[in-house]
């Protein structure tokens, strides 16, 4: 059984502001039958500011929730500030979702979105993007933002936040190509111009181990090689390579010109990676 | 919660049965001995399996030397086809259904996957009713099928297969065959011993025992070769100290399955058929998933449109009423039922199944608070999806 907050619940229970608007200002119609859940969100809008929101919901029941938080949130805001609000801010107004449930406060953003675009009569560009996952309908351009925005920072919490791979999985592969190529971007900007991150010892273990198991291992198991991490001591990364890498004469070359710099790049500046014996 | 319990989910687990909790006391509290010890204290312990063996053994229409006891359903299913894939490593086509347990199909994908797709496996279709078609089946049994492993009942909408005349086919072609009818035993008449079938998979605590102990029945000079491999209990079958307590249970529960078997044919169907009619006859746009006549007394798969099945699961738990649904939302997956996609049931309906299954202890009055209490949850739920018309 899904473990949802009180207030989840409470709005499961007693949803708010159910219905459609007559004559709306502005409409978002997001989801569908076949994925599993659906949102129209109807909008008042007067004088730039949501005047009233009614929502229908088809879904479980932190989709019916998340959708009547989002109601209760952006009556009575400008435009502006209610698109503001982010699929984090509808699950924190309710007390947390489930992690696996974070799509249904997705489903809620895309829907305001949908409708302020609506309003102003804009399309969407989220909509136009190239559809990665076919069973869910979800585009690059979304699976890009929710990376961004949520901090995503695997496969399986892409598909949490936006369905994407949840259905047939064939497109895994496309979703690991799209995740380290978006985080390859964020992390190689800020590192470049803001002064080197603070980061405690057990956050460097568990970024420099995705690293290795992300980006590292594939490559070097292409020639039949492996690598396994023995130590980190301060910014000294101690590894040792396996398989055809262990009796290779250019591990030196491999771990200096490749894991050493894929490790700053992606995890710290200022790391020195070297080859341990055991 | 208003400390009422309506619990209609038998196919997940049953409730264990007074008789069987009695039964099997004294063996966690002074019949501790290690069945394999050689004092009479041990063998008043030994005695016990041996007349659990026999009582499982009757229910099945087994003898006591074909029955064998695991930890569970999954268990028997992975020995029954391990074994078989061992003893012919040289035939490499595995036929199975795409609406088995996941015990079954899970382990069927993953031996293929696992050894690089060298083995070859065939998942049987279903048609929109739940039906296999048996042409299809007899097509796919080759010289290199090592084993055919074919579901007695679905478990979420209790449609029952030809598993009699499929084990003939199989038998004829000298291919072995397992059924996994965790579902079946105790529902519907079963007698081994006048069919072909080699290997058949039960578990305890569908019916009224613990959770803990399943069976696995080996026909005699069946080739078998084990898949826990240690001491020599279970005459070298499975190593592995027993289960004492749980297997004195299932012996219990088996003598009282073979009492019921008539009950479930009327007492139960009757409730069930009351339960199925009464809500699709009250609430408009349900359909029944699996074929109408050809199913387990105790199982209703009714879709509800529009509405979507967690939702629906949680209203009925608020007034504690237990059942299942074959949604997206309760799996923790993000598709609907493997089964009921099979079917090619739409998704529009996929996404508000709700499985109902029912036991001997359900009443008639418990089925009539059902359909009273059903019918405004449907509607409510219906009221806020935005595929819902009036008049629909």
């Amino acid at each position: 059984m899904w473990e949802y907050t009180d207030k989840v619940q409470e709005h499961f229970l007693n949803p708010r502001n159910v219905g459609e608007i007559d004559k709306p200002d502005g409409v978002g119609d997001v989801g569908s039958l076949a994925c599993g859940d659906a949102l129209k969100l109807t909008l008042k809008i007067e004088g730039g500011k949501i005047a009233d929101a009614k929502f229908k919901t088809f879904g479980c029941a932190s989709a019916i929730a998340s959708s009547s938080a989002l109601t209760e949130m952006v009556i009575g805001k400008s435009l502006e500030e209610a698109s503001k609000i982010t699929n984090e801010d509808i699950a924190n107004y309710l007390g947390g979702l489930p992690k696996e449930k974070m799509h249904c406060s997705v489903m809620g953003r895309e829907a305001l979105e949908a409708a302020i675009a609506n309003y102003k009569g804009l399309v969407l560009p989220m909509a136009q993007g190239e559809v990665v996952c076919e069973c869910f309908g979800v585009t690059d351009l979304e699976i890009i933002r929710a990376i961004k925005e949520s901090h995503l920072r695997s496969v399986e919490e892409i598909t949490n936040f936006t369905k994407a791979g949840g259905g047939c999985g064939k497109c895994e592969e496309k979703l690991r190509a799209i995740l380290q190529k978006t985080v390859q971007g964020e992390v190689a900007q800020p590192a470049a111009a803001d002064k080197p991150k603070r980061m405690t010892t057990l956050q460097k273990v568990k970024k420099i181990e995705e690293v290795l198991e992300r980006e590292i291992r594939p490559v070097l198991k292409k020639d039949g090689g492996d690598i396994e991490l023995l130590d980190v001591d301060g910014d000294i990364v101690t590894v040792a390579m396996r398989g055809a890498c262990g009796t290779c004469a250019k591990s030196q070359t491999t771990i200096k010109e490749y894991v050493e710099k894929k490790l700053r790049e992606l995890v710290l500046e200022s790391l020195i990676v070297e080859e341990g014996r055991e | 919660m208003s400390g009422r319990l309506v619990y209609l989910d038998n196919n997940a687990t049953t409730p264990i049965a007074p008789e069987v909790r009695e039964a099997m006391m004294p063996y966690l509290t002074n019949l501790y001995g290690n069945p394999s010890s050689m004092y009479s204290f041990a063998g008043e312990v030994a005695d016990g399996l041996k007349k659990a063996q026999a009582s499982v053994a009757a229910l099945l229409g087994a003898t006591p030397e074909e029955i064998t006891f695991t930890s569970c359903g999954t268990e028997s299913d992975s020995t029954a086809i391990l074994s078989a894939v061992r003893t012919f490593p040289e035939k490499r086509h595995i036929i199975t259904t795409r609406v088995e347990h996941p015990a079954v199909k899970n382990l069927c994908e993953n031996i293929s996957l696992f050894t690089g797709h060298k083995y070859r496996l065939t998942q049987l279709k279903v048609d929109e009713k739940g039906m296999l078609d048996l042409a299809e089946y007899e097509a796919a049994l080759s010289d290199d099928t090592a084993i055919a492993s074919i579901m007695w009942a679905n478990n979420e909408t209790g449609v029952i297969f030809p598993i009699a005349e499929m084990a003939k086919m199989a038998k004829k072609r000298g291919i072995l065959f397992h059924t996994d009818a965790v579902q079946a035993v105790g529902k519907i008449p079963i007698d081994l011993a006048s069919l072909d079938i080699d290997f058949l998979s039960s578990s305890g605590h569908k019916l009224h025992a613990p959770k803990g102990v399943g069976v696995l029945y080996v026909k005699k000079r069946t080739p078998f070769t084990p898949f826990l491999i240690g001491g020599h209990q279970e005459r070298g079958r499975r190593g592995g100290t027993e289960n004492v307590a749980s297997i004195i249970a299932l012996g219990k529960a088996s003598e009282l399955a073979a009492t019921h078997i008539g009950q479930e044919n009327s007492h139960v169907r009757a409730l069930r058929d009351r339960l199925e009619q009464g809500l699709l006859a009250r609430i408009p746009k349900a359909i029944l998933n699996g074929d109408k006549d050809n199913r387990l007394p105790n199982t209703s798969n009714i879709s509800f449109e529009y509405v979507e099945g967690e939702s629906i699961l949680l209203h009925m738990n608020r007034q504690g009423i237990c059942a299942s649904s074959g949604s997206a939302c309760t799996s923790g997956s993000l598709e609907p039922s493997h089964v009921l996609r099979a079917m090619g049931v739409p998704f529009t309906a996929a996404h508000g199944s709700i499985r109902f299954s029912l036991s001997v202890y359900n009443t008639q009055e418990e089925i009539d608070f059902v359909l009273e209490a059903l019918p405004p949850i449907i509607a409510s739920l219906r009221k806020l999806s935005p595929f819902w018309k009036e008049g629909l």
